[in-house]
């Protein structure tokens, strides 16, 4: 460095620690060397928020939340979504970035948090890092929820009706808290609105500031790896782990040709198949919202389906309580319970690889009902249907719930030392 | 742990991953025809004539200009020549003078803007250009209607067959199958006067159309999609060769 630039940054970091911070967080931020294919997502997961970040702010340019209709008699919300695809140039391409972003969004978390499930992530001493995450699980979904309202297609319109009416199950508190979130009696211009702010400003703020805590206690305890073990327990002479590099510049290189690899399938659907064969857009959305005409058959769009299918599920009423309520309960129950997950596990080893065949069973079994599930809130219930996801349900709550016993029942093998390849 | 117990719990995962296939047998749809959507400017120039003789009277298209019709090779003095009628301008949209709330009691129901339609009819049966070309070949002789005509695809359909002329009329044979649903076999009762091959590319060239019109920017998106792959082909390999020669220490 020359001795100009080398005395600008002196200046600098004597008022701001900028090398300090470039050191703890990338040139010096020691990470195991053995990451394998399921480590690129936690970046990948940040590049998509990135773009959703962008795409959302030219988006709002020319996005207008308004629910009246205009001479043609469709919504001011549609057809401004229709003006984006047609008319603003290059419109078109950020709508499907964001369109495709949001699934895009789901399927990059989904498999950063079965990454964790591998290898062990959330045990200690990675117990917030895991809550955090939960959070921004949820805050994602909430983001996503209310997104999805804003072209006010006619699944934008029901979904929300649906999913707002069921808050409405809640004793006491219920009807008065789904009127407070839809902002009238039905949803309409003032629930479109508020939707509005809070997808654009509330919860992106909430969101950006969990993934900065998620990233900093990241930072503070150091990241796991395929091996489950503790990098940090064995370090050289200059208190660097063994089994670490630093993050910035062999992780960034490698992260880049991550980053290449999903540009490159994010593109295919972008470019090719924006409707993602009706999952990513669904065609029913094509269609203006009509509050007269309710559609024969209202699905949430996919990644809220696994869910969706819980609620379903719940079909018996208790304690003088609608079946609905319960569903709710458990709903919510089945995204928070991801939360517990340091405090179920009692297992001696955190990874896969050392655990032994009753874990690795119980996984599998959640995956298969959790896809299920995830298939079924798809479809119209039938009575076939329903037993069928109340299965995968009570599979779902078992693999959390009984987790304390038969992970600590489970013949493991002995962790290595030292992080091994391949 | 037991083989005996592992073996079980396979079993089970094996019932559970297939249980979904038990659950969707039930519910049958109808059969849709494969529409021959074609992106030629012929096809869809003809597909836009139709367009806005037959349909643009009772239909709006509020979300296309007639001017973006340029980019089907029409000249700005051909469209004005050819495709408007009302005294509209060249940059005006598809709109029209019957109000939905005059529609909806003249008709049951306001006739949909058709600028979506193609998007809109796609579902699990088929795409929208298939519902269309279905659709529009599948009207038959009612008595019982208000307008006379009924439609296999879409029962009881409040929108009269307004190809009549160029289709003729065709009558339908309604039998129940064994299950009890309806099998419904037409045949034509009088010509038009188009054949019935000439017909079905009418009606193709006019789906060609709608599916054009539901997304004109489609074919553009798949020749830019086709460099921006190429481009992260390329990319892969430059960033991949980044990759190792940072990591050949690593070991």
């Amino acid at each position: 460095m020359t001795t100009k630039s080398q005395a600008v940054l002196n200046w600098i970091d004597e008022r701001f620690p900028l090398t300090s911070t470039w050191k703890a967080h990338l040139s010096e931020y020691y990470a195991p060397k053995n990451f394998n294919f399921w480590y690129f997502f936690g970046s990948l997961a940040l590049m998509v928020l990135v773009i959703q970040i962008v795409t959302g702010i030219f988006l709002v340019m020319h996005y207008k939340p308004d629910a009246s209709l205009n001479a043609s008699g469709i919504p001011v919300a549609f057809a401004s979504v229709e003006y984006i695809m047609r008319e603003v140039p290059g419109g078109w391409l950020i709508r499907y970035l964001h369109s495709t972003g949001a699934s895009a969004f789901f399927i990059v978390v989904y498999l950063h948090m079965f990454r964790g499930l591998l290898y062990g992530s959330y045990r200690k001493p990675r117990e917030l890092i895991w809550i955090f995450g939960t959070l921004i699980f949820l805050a994602l979904m909430a983001e996503a929820f209310m997104g999805y309202l804003l072209p006010w297609g006619q699944m934008s319109y029901w979904g929300a009706q649906v999913i707002v009416n069921l808050f409405s199950a809640i004793p006491i508190i219920g009807p008065d808290l789904s009127l407070v979130i839809r902002g009238d009696f039905v949803i309409g211009d003032a629930t479109l609105n508020r939707f509005f702010s809070f997808h654009v400003i509330a919860v992106p703020l909430v969101l950006i500031g969990l993934v900065l805590a998620h990233i900093v206690a990241l930072h503070e305890v150091g990241s796991n790896n395929p091996d489950g073990v503790e990098i940090k327990k064995k370090k050289d002479s200059r208190g660097i782990p063994l089994d670490g590099i630093p993050f910035h510049p062999y992780y960034t290189v490698k992260d880049i040709v991550g980053v290449v690899v999903f540009l490159f399938f994010f593109s295919v659907v972008v470019f090719f198949m924006p409707e993602g064969g009706g999952y990513f857009l669904e065609y029913n959305n094509f269609i203006p919202a009509n509050p007269m005409v309710t559609p024969p058959h209202i699905a949430p769009v996919w990644y809220f389906t696994p869910f969706y299918s819980i609620l379903r599920a719940v079909t018996y009423p208790l304690f003088g309580l609608d079946a609905k309520f319960w569903g709710v309960v458990a709903m919510g129950a089945s995204v928070v319970i991801i939360a517990f997950l340091p405090w179920l596990d009692r297992s001696p080893v955190k990874s896969i690889r050392y655990k032994g065949p009753v874990f690795k069973i119980a996984l599998v079994i959640f995956l298969i009902c959790f896809f299920i599930l995830g298939y079924l809130g798809v479809l119209a219930p039938t009575p076939g249907r329903t037993l069928v996801s109340q299965i995968c349900s009570v599979l779902y709550f078992a693999f959390f719930l009984l987790m304390p016993w038969y992970s600590k029942l489970d013949k493991c093998k002995p962790e290595p030392e030292r992080v091994t390849s391949k | 742990m037991n083989n005996r117990l592992i073996n079980l719990i396979k079993r089970a995962a094996a019932v559970l991953l297939f249980a979904p296939a038990v659950a969707l047998a039930a519910g049958a749809s109808v059969q849709l025809d494969k529409a021959p959507v074609s992106t030629e400017p012929a096809a869809l120039q003809h597909g836009a004539k139709l367009f806005v003789n037959y349909c643009l009277n009772c239909h709006s298209a509020s979300f296309m200009r007639y001017n973006q019709l340029t980019n089907l090779g029409l000249s700005e003095q051909e469209i004005r020549d050819n495709l408007m009628f009302a005294g509209e301008r060249v940059g005006d949209l598809m709109k029209i003078a019957m109000r939905p709330t005059d529609s909806k009691v003249w008709f049951g129901a306001a006739p949909p803007d058709l600028t979506l339609i193609a998007r809109q009819r796609a579902s699990g049966d088929g795409s929208g250009a298939d519902w269309l070309y279905t659709y529009l070949r599948q009207f038959y002789r009612d008595s019982e209607r208000p307008t006379g005509w009924n439609n296999v695809v879409f029962e009881n359909v409040g929108m009269p067959h307004v190809f009549w002329q160029l289709q003729g009329e065709q009558v339908a044979n309604i039998t129940e199958n064994a299950d009890g649903t309806k099998h419904v076999e037409l045949s034509l009762a009088k010509p038009g006067t188009l054949s019935v091959e000439e017909y079905d590319k009418a009606v193709a060239d006019l789906v060609s159309f709608l599916v054009w019109m539901g997304e004109p920017v489609a074919e553009k998106r798949k020749t830019i999609g086709t460099f921006v792959l190429i481009f992260l082909f390329g990319m892969f390999f430059l960033t991949y060769a980044l990759k190792k020669n940072y990591w050949k220490d690593i070991h």
